[in-house]
């Protein structure tokens, strides 16, 4: 693919036991119509099940969705697969029920930023352009 | 003023045997005003159109309701789906919403029992008790109803998957309570074609898990005669996106796959029909709902009697419950949901639903407070006490507005379950991904409305206010996987396991041939195997579903 046509690669995971995907659907749709290429992992995988994709597909950022409460746990368990399969630096954007007071929790654990319920799709699209272009940018210039 | 012979019949041989086993609430009902308030208002010289389309309550094809009082007799069911970290605590939420006035039960499970998996599987890890109770074994299901007489109270299970292990948990618990399953009212969801296309908490293929459902039924028609054996939703097809024209559409052509499968079972369609119930979605487009539910009821009893020649009119009869849009709700302003709850559970009532459960303002953050969830309550309350809609039986007939748009809904909801027909049935339709991509066009659809501005949501895309202060969140208790694996292994120390380690082998042969499971699952339940050792046979016999991939 013309690597200047393309804003990056995304791969958009469900990990855990939740089956509500309509969130994780539109923002996979809302990537491609933005110039993304996006993979969908489907609902239901295992956090090393999306780590592992994330590096077998060489993607430029994660996204996370997780309506069960579960994110506490989950998200956390992605960074760590993530970085036991050396893509500790791949930014990991999270969404979904989340209260406000996980929020600044789980961005110190290393999640690059945490979207609820009713953020505007153009919101998560800047952020996720500026986390690829950013993570771009570092990974060319590493020989 | 001569009455019109049809409505001199109705009168005659549907509403007095009504009146007669079912008195009205009161003697008589009144306005404001010291006016009567009319049981039924009819048009002055009712037509062969209105006598064929609307017809009166009680009678086919039921537009106007499944009973001929409606809530005149009886009123809704208030049934609040609940439940959340261990069976303890769900008990004690479901022993404060009976205190508070809710007259039916609606368990919520967590997704490691949805799933099938034990609470001490990999796969369960941060899931315990998230989103429903923990239940492992037969022990958590006698505490989740601890103290609850499960003959007095109607408990509606939202189980698909494995239903048939919790159902089982129910009967072995209800015995414990001196029960027999015959005396048991209540409703197993068991709808599990809409786990492929909207909920996810499928385990099996679809051709063996219609099988286990099917058990269910056979069993039930025969031991269980009051339980409603299937809840076939369209509130997660709504949920998942689509419009209100295919939420019906769909549970329609899931339902129509279930009655074709218990029939070649050698089922009576007038047996096992009247025990199938619905579910489905109250959203905000207040007209157009009250246009759904009755469309639905009218379609379900063409479909019933010319499709599958049910003759007992308690088989062509859509009763249904009904959930306000979780969907709708906001994380921003959120006593706003408060008003749109009011608005989307009036619809169900102006729409004729045999229950409802009202959703919480602060579930668009979290699982409701105690307090938030009383407010939800006290919405169905208000609305069935103080605003009169309950006096008068489907007021909204003979609307010109509200009767064309029920037709245009019929046409609608037909037309597209002629598709799904036409491309093969709904196995077919799930398995090409035409289902999902219909409704995934929806909510694509619908979510670039509220972007562009076009669809209004208050304090979303209009009204902003910034908010400091966020509402008190429910925290379930954070020991709860703890608790619940210790609780595990003790059990299975406790256990005859030899008595287990039998009753997983003879469930194993027989899910291998054709016999009913049931008997088979309640013998496993009752020696305290655990849903995820009778799951993990099922999977070694039935193999598990892969979902299609869309992407």
């Amino acid at each position: 693919m013309d690597i200047q046509r393309c804003r990056g690669r995304v791969l958009i995971g469900k990990p855990g036991l939740d089956g509500h995907d309509r969130g994780a659907k539109i923002i996979a749709r809302s990537l491609r119509d933005d110039g993304f290429e996006v993979i969908y992992t489907g609902i239901r995988r295992t956090p090393e099940e999306i780590a592992l994709t994330a590096i077998q597909e060489d993607v430029d950022a994660v996204g996370l969705s997780v309506l069960s409460g579960a994110h506490n746990e989950l998200f956390p368990e992605v960074l760590r697969a993530l970085h036991q399969a050396k893509g500790g630096d791949i930014p990991v954007i999270g969404g979904g029920i989340i209260p406000r007071e996980d929020i600044q929790h789980l961005k110190e654990l290393g999640m690059y930023e945490i979207f609820t319920t009713g953020t505007p799709v153009q919101t998560i699209l800047n952020t996720f352009r500026e986390a690829t272009e950013r993570y771009r940018q570092k990974k060319h210039k590493i020989p | 003023m001569n009455e019109h012979p049809a409505f001199v019949e109705w009168k005659e041989r549907v509403l007095k045997k009504t009146l007669e086993r079912f008195p009205e609430r009161q003697k008589e009902f009144k306005t404001d005003s010291g006016l009567p308030a009319e049981r039924l208002a009819l048009p002055e010289t009712p037509d062969e159109k209105y006598l064929s389309k609307i017809g009166f309550p009680g009678q086919y094809p039921f537009t106007r309701g499944v009973q001929p009082t409606m809530y005149r007799g009886r009123l809704w069911t208030m049934r609040q789906y609940a439940g959340f970290s261990s069976a303890e605590e769900s008990n004690k939420r479901y022993r404060y919403l009976l205190e508070q006035g809710t007259t039916g039960l609606s368990v919520a499970f967590d997704l490691p029992t949805q799933i099938g998996y034990d609470s001490d599987h990999k796969l369960s890890r941060g899931e315990v008790g998230r989103v429903g109770a923990a239940i492992d074994t037969f022990d958590d299901m006698e505490a989740l109803f601890n103290g609850i007489p499960l003959d007095k109270v109607s408990t509606s299970m939202t189980i698909n998957s494995p239903a048939a292990i919790l159902l089982a948990m129910y009967v072995v618990a209800a015995e414990k309570q001196g029960l027999k399953p015959a005396q048991l009212g209540g409703t197993v969801q068991n709808d599990i074609l809409k786990e492929y296309i909207a909920r996810g908490t499928y385990i099996f293929p679809p051709h063996p898990s219609i099988r286990l459902m099917t058990d269910i039924i056979e069993w039930c028609s025969r031991e269980m005669p009051q339980f409603n054996t299937v809840s076939v939703s369209g509130y997660h097809i709504r949920e998942a996106g689509s419009t209100a024209v295919q939420e019906i559409a769909f549970a329609f052509a899931n339902a129509c796959t279930y009655v074709e499968a218990a029939v070649s079972a050698g089922l009576n369609v007038d047996v096992f029909a009247p025990h199938m119930t619905f579910f489905f979605n109250a959203s905000s487009d207040f007209l157009e709902e009250i246009a759904k539910f009755r469309a639905a009821r009218r379609l379900w009893a063409k479909l019933m009697k010319e499709r599958f020649r049910a003759k007992d009119p308690g088989a062509q009869k859509l009763r249904f419950h009904t959930q306000t849009a979780g969907y709708s709700l906001t994380a921003q302003q959120v006593d706003n949901n408060i008003v749109r709850v009011t608005l989307q559970a009036l619809a169900a009532v102006l729409g004729g639903t045999q229950s409802l459960h009202t959703n919480s303002r602060d579930e668009a953050i979290t699982l409701p407070t105690e307090d938030s969830v009383r407010t939800a309550l006290r919405t169905q309350q208000i609305i069935a006490y103080e605003s009169g809609v309950c006096n008068t039986v489907d007021p909204f007939a003979g609307s010109y507005c509200i009767e064309n748009m029920t037709d245009r809904m019929e046409q609608e909801i037909s037309a597209l379950i002629g598709r799904i027909d036409a491309a093969g049935g709904m196995i077919a339709a799930i398995e090409s991904g035409f289902v999902q991509r219909q409704i995934e066009d929806s909510s694509y659809a619908y979510q670039k409305q509220i972007e562009s501005g076009e669809r209004v949501v208050i304090g979303l895309n209009k009204y902003q206010e910034s908010e400091e202060v966020s509402p008190p969140v429910f925290q379930i208790n954070k020991f709860t996987e703890e608790n619940q694996i210790m609780k595990l292994a003790n059990i299975r120390a406790k256990r005859d396991n030899q008595r287990v380690r039998k009753a997983l082998a003879r469930l194993e042969d027989v899910a291998r041939g054709k016999e009913n499971v049931m008997p088979y699952i309640i013998e496993a339940v009752r020696c305290y195997t655990t849903l995820g050792e009778i799951c993990d046979v099922l999977r070694s016999v039935f193999g598990v579903y892969e979902e299609a991939k869309g992407y």
